[in-house]
């Protein structure tokens, strides 16, 4: 008796929670509120299916619990109310699937007019490279890292020049602007997580991958480590302010490019 | 993961096939009494131990279908450079193919009792086998000598790991194998002296279909025959 | 209706004792024996002793989260050691061993009137390198460098550098080998399940009169057949890069400034070849639990599984389908994104047999006799648990929506929900029921509610709660939550809480582990059939069974197994080896 009572209470308190309770996700600052809106259409369609399970099974736990003299109904299967479930289920299953579907279409097809980025992971920081006035990135090789070159760019590639170095520190980007974010990792694996960007991509040493966002509101976000890097995995954090245009031209003047960070070093060498 | 999908579409197709045979559809509920009876007998009417050995090999098949296809899923990267095959394959390649002659002709020969032509079929397999393995040890040196060594390219790590992979199952046969040779000088009854024989032979042909394919894939010739058929397909 | 042959007309079953290895001495019969029972027991005792080590590296796991510099020993190393230990001993050293070594043992022989299980040699073999694949587990923390903390993915390239903790020690190297050592035990093991469930059947058990608990049991069986020969060849070739220095999964690598030797490898090929088997893992422990608790409730609401037909297609179609949807571990992993859509429509279409095994069980309780007895409280927990975290998994699933949940929390709240909480709730229920077979008594009463409803109630708030966290974004595999911006400081009262209930239920676990060793010698006296049961384990001669389960002669099978409360009997249940023909009115033909 007691369990069905507390079958009822488990569902009104799951319920409750789930309204009342001050713990959801952060405000969203990107394109990305498609997610948000799946997440909304699933938590409506499996909430509804939770409640009347559960509520169906206290209901029968109420009403068909032993009493002396009972005896149970003999009906082996009912072909008709089984196909019904399974047409209603798959309904169900449909109606969380296809807008998913549509949604990751949209994320894994970058516009064409994204600006690349490319993010850079080691244990345990995060550097940035932006492609400079060619608006191209420098092609790169793990096996050229070294102190003096620590995103391992390709010297002998004309493109990679003028590209802008960002070594462990943050990443600005403007406002408004679709970006496609080249992840690239030069250890172990990790994962580029903004939570209010919302995307994510695990960053695979030896390949480059990829996704692709607008940010849609100005400030400063945290950058966290999704995918277990070793122990100073929790530590890993880093920093994306989203500027308005005049205050991320202003910060990328600052900035110095490939050719800048490796001069003092060439001319060392040609002595 | 495309070779070990297809595998497991072979056993699914098995495994549908058997279960066609089991009456899914039937309503147990309103069927009392001894249907076992009705239907014929329960079970396969094979012997248990040879159905065993089938579903261990079905496992051992699953294995090296995995290692095929981590094969041609790192084959695909660039640093991949194919070795060149010893010669000496070539001659241990029929070393095995002898060795699962021989144990065919020792399991014919126990369903006939020719109990001397058994001795002879299980001796002659046992040392065709370790002729095989020595002859896998020999290809090893080769390489090592000619500088194909382990760590050097994946294409050479897959070799000695997937060779010596299959030479660790021939060995395990080979334990299994010398007990049933005992067996044939130790008087065994007849009936399970052939069932053990014809258990080797079946372990045995089917570590010889996995070599002759294993050394389809070492070639290169695997992957000259998908390439085909994909162009076929498309 | 279909013929009946009278009993008297049909020979008795042949006692095949000739096959049955007798045991000779104290040794043979109860350590080194070749009896599917005592094997059985070996397995769960084994599985629940290594399981209380997991349980207790979680409590410490939940002491470092919820209260945060409080514990100095708990370092960040340790925490990593403890999450990599606590996730592969639950998953494969407990759940799969239990389900498949203890209860595969000890019921499938009983359920499907054999008198053992058909290689008893090997079964035994079984055993004893299991447990020495767990010595070897357990000889890491005693290693140089401790066990490793590469998480229980132990994906590479992290789980063989420096970086992770036993690394470049001893740590990944035996947790490899005790891996491979697992799945050569289990492959001895899996082969007399699935044979003895094609060759041992006695007569008259044809495969649609099996209880649900073997259908779940052998199914789950020869998906671990066909699933583990991945891990194995993953361990292996990861074993050749660690050990050897080749390049399977090793990139170009420059580790703390230093060039590492290796070069072009793929990290992402070993998340196939794990997932490969690591999502097929989740019905091997789900589909056992599937059957065992189709059993307990058919049993203790006097009414058979409605929908059997259905039931036993779904469990068939689940563990077909579940080798095609491996990679919605991996939706960002990297691997091309395309594979997406394929994944993720095959994920959601497998919720479709699952969502109907949960009406089945649902709609049996309808018009049912309803016993409340522990057995049954706890696979109503089962459903609730379980449908809560088969839901989520639509959430996960869907790969758009996984894009934000993955890593997070809510990954661990859902996994932990659907098969920790939820399959271990099973066995709790199991062993309520069927320990009156095994030990001859019934567990305590009091102490089985009490074991119940802090474990259900707590587990529930446990990880019903920790959905939300994940969703703020709060990442997985973190051993301190400060300094981070998503984590407020409600959220990690909320966390000391989880933690306290996790401390609750850990309690719990002493007084049911109590129970069951205080149980053996003063438990109620059970008799035979104490919950009156259908199927076979319940009629054997002896309780518990002796030595070829079922005396003299072999039992013959003259019905399905689910014969609860049918109309005209005189009882409210007909055992399967009970001849003749009851009830006129049996529904439509």
């Amino acid at each position: 008796m007691a369990i069905a009572l507390v079958l009822v209470l488990v569902v009104v308190g799951s319920v409750l929670f789930h309204f009342l309770s001050p713990w959801w996700w952060t405000p969203i600052a990107s394109n990305w509120d498609y997610i948000d809106n799946t997440i909304i259409i699933t938590f409506w369609i499996t909430g509804v299916v939770f409640a009347a399970v559960v509520l169906f099974m206290a209901y029968c736990v109420f009403r068909f619990r032993h009493r002396e003299g009972n005896q149970a109904a003999y009906k082996p299967e009912d072909k008709r109310l089984e196909w019904w479930l399974t047409i209603v289920t798959a309904i169900g299953v449909t109606a969380m699937l296809v807008p998913g579907l549509f949604v990751w279409n949209q994320f894994v097809n970058v516009p064409s007019d994204a600006t690349e980025v490319e993010v850079v992971g080691q244990q345990w920081q995060w550097s940035f490279r932006l492609p400079g006035k060619d608006g191209k990135l420098g092609t790169s090789d793990t096996r050229n890292v070294s102190a003096e070159n620590p995103l391992g760019v390709i010297a002998s590639d004309p493109n990679g020049q003028d590209d802008v170095v960002v070594e462990a520190a943050d990443l600005h980007l403007p406002v408004g602007k679709p970006v496609k974010m080249l992840l690239r990792s030069i250890d172990v694996l990790h994962d580029f997580y903004v939570p209010e960007f919302r995307a994510k991509m695990d960053m695979i040493p030896g390949s480059v991958t990829y996704f692709w966002f607008t940010p849609t509101k100005t400030g400063t976000f945290q950058v966290l480590c999704a995918e277990l890097c070793g122990q100073g995995h929790p530590l890993m954090h880093g920093v994306v302010m989203v500027d308005t245009q005049e205050d991320y031209t202003a910060w990328l003047g600052e900035q110095q490019t490939f050719a800048q960070l490796s001069a003092p070093q060439q001319v060392g060498s040609a002595e | 993961m495309s070779v070990i999908l297809v595998f497991l579409l072979v056993i699914v197709g098995f495994a549908g096939w058997w279960l066609s045979h089991q009456r899914l559809m039937a309503k147990p509920w309103l069927e009392q009494g001894l249907i076992g009876d009705i239907i014929g007998p329960e079970g396969s009417t094979l012997p248990t131990a040879k159905i065993g050995l089938g579903v261990f090999l079905a496992v051992v098949g699953c294995l090296f279908a995995l290692f095929t296809s981590a094969y041609f899923m790192r084959m695909a990267l660039s640093d991949w450079q194919a070795l060149p095959l010893p010669r000496v394959l070539w001659f241990n390649t029929g070393v095995l193919v002898l060795s699962s002659v021989a144990l065919q002709c020792a399991a014919v020969a126990a369903r006939r009792g020719q109990i001397d032509t058994v001795r002879l079929g299980l001796v002659t397999a046992g040392l065709t086998a370790l002729a095989f393995l020595i002859g896998q040890l020999v290809a090893w040196r080769e390489l090592t000598a000619d500088g194909y060594l382990l760590t050097a390219n994946p294409a050479n790590s897959f070799f000695y790991l997937i060779t010596g992979m299959h030479g660790l199952h021939i060995l395990g046969g080979l334990v299994g194998l010398s007990r049933t040779t005992a067996g044939a000088w130790d008087g065994a009854r007849p009936e399970r002296l052939r069932l053990s024989v014809e258990l080797c032979a079946m372990y045995w042909h089917f570590l010889l279909f996995v070599w002759l394919a294993i050394f389809a894939l070492l070639a290169g010739w695997a992957a000259t025959f998908i390439e085909i058929c994909r162009q076929l397909l498309t | 209706m279909v013929d009946i042959t009278p009993a008297d007309a049909v020979p008795p079953a042949e006692v095949a004792e000739m096959e049955l290895y007798h045991p000779h001495s104290w040794w043979t019969k109860y350590v080194f024996s070749q009896d599917a029972k005592v094997i059985a027991i070996q397995y769960s005792a084994t599985a629940t002793a290594i399981g209380l080590v997991a349980l207790v590296l979680s409590w410490l796991m939940r002491l470092q989260l919820g209260f945060p510099g409080t514990f100095d020993f708990i370092t960040p190393e340790a925490y990593y050691q403890f999450i990599t230990m606590h996730g592969m001993i639950m998953v494969i050293y407990l759940l799969t061993a239990l389900f498949l070594g203890g209860f595969g043992n000890y019921l499938i022989p009983l359920m499907v009137g054999a008198r053992d299980m058909v290689f008893p040699y090997v079964n035994m073999l079984s055993y004893w390198i299991y447990l020495l694949a767990v010595l070897v587990l357990v000889s890491s923390f005693f290693a140089p460098g401790g066990p490793t903390g590469a998480g229980w993915t132990l994906y590479p390239p992290q789980a063989i550098m420096t970086g992770t903790p036993g690394g470049q020690d001893w740590g990944i190297m035996l947790m490899l080998i005790s891996l491979i050592l697992f799945i050569i035990g289990f492959t001895m093991g899996g082969l007399n399940y699935v044979v003895t469930v094609l060759q041992g059947r006695t007569r008259g058990m044809t495969l649609m009169r099996l209880p649900l608990t073997v259908w779940g049991i052998f199914t789950a069986t020869v998906m671990a057949l066909l699933a583990f020969p991945a891990l194995f060849v993953a361990c292996v070739m990861m074993l050749f890069d660690r050990a050897l220095g080749t390049s399977f999964f090793m990139p170009a690598i420059v580790e703390m400034g230093e060039q590492l030797q290796h070069g072009g490898g793929s990290p992402i090929l070993f998340q196939h070849l794990f997932w490969f088997f690591g999502h097929p893992e989740v019905y091997i422990v789900a589909l056992p639990a599937f059957g065992i608790v189709s059993d307990l409730i058919s049993t203790h609401a006097r009414k058979n599984i409605f929908g059997y037909r259905m039931m036993v297609w779904a469990i068939v179609g689940i563990g077909a389908l579940s080798f095609v949807v491996w990679a919605h571990h991996m939706y960002v992993s990297g691997m091309h994104p395309y594979f997406g859509f394929f994944f993720a429509t095959t994920t959601l279409i497998i919720a479709v047999p699952t969502a109907i095994k949960v009406y089945n069980w649902v709609l049996t309780l309808w018009r049912g006799d309803i016993h409340l007895t522990i057995p049954m409280l706890f696979a109503l927990a089962f459903i609730v648990t379980f449908v809560n975290g088969g839901l989520t998994g639509l959430f996960l699933g869907n790969v758009v929506v996984d894009v934000p949940l993955s890593d997070t929390m809510f990954v661990v709240a859902h996994f932990h929900m659907v098969m920790g909480v939820a399959p271990i709730l099973v066995i709790f229920g199991a062993i309520y029921h069927w320990y009156p077979k095994v030990t001859g008594r019934m567990l305590n009463e009091a102490m089985g509610q009490f074991h119940f409803w802090v474990t259900f109630l707590g587990a529930y708030l446990i990880f019903f709660p920790m959905h939300y966290i994940g969703l703020m974004g709060v990442p997985r595999r973190y051993n301190e939550l400060t300094d981070m911006t998503v984590m407020t400081e409600s959220a990690q009262h909320l966390n000391s809480f989880i933690s306290i209930m996790a401390l609750m239920v850990g309690f719990a676990q002493m007084v049911f582990l109590f129970n069951l060793i205080w149980s053996i010698r003063h438990g109620r006296e059970a008799g035979g059939n104490p919950w009156r049961a259908t199927t076979l384990e319940w009629q054997t001669p002896q309780t518990p069974p002796a030595h070829g389960n079922f005396g003299k002669e072999l039992p013959i099978v003259y019905r399905w197994a689910y014969d609860y409360s049918v109309p005209g009997a005189k009882e409210d249940f007909i055992p399967q080896n009970m001849p003749g023909s009851f009830g006129s009115s049996r529904g439509p033909a």
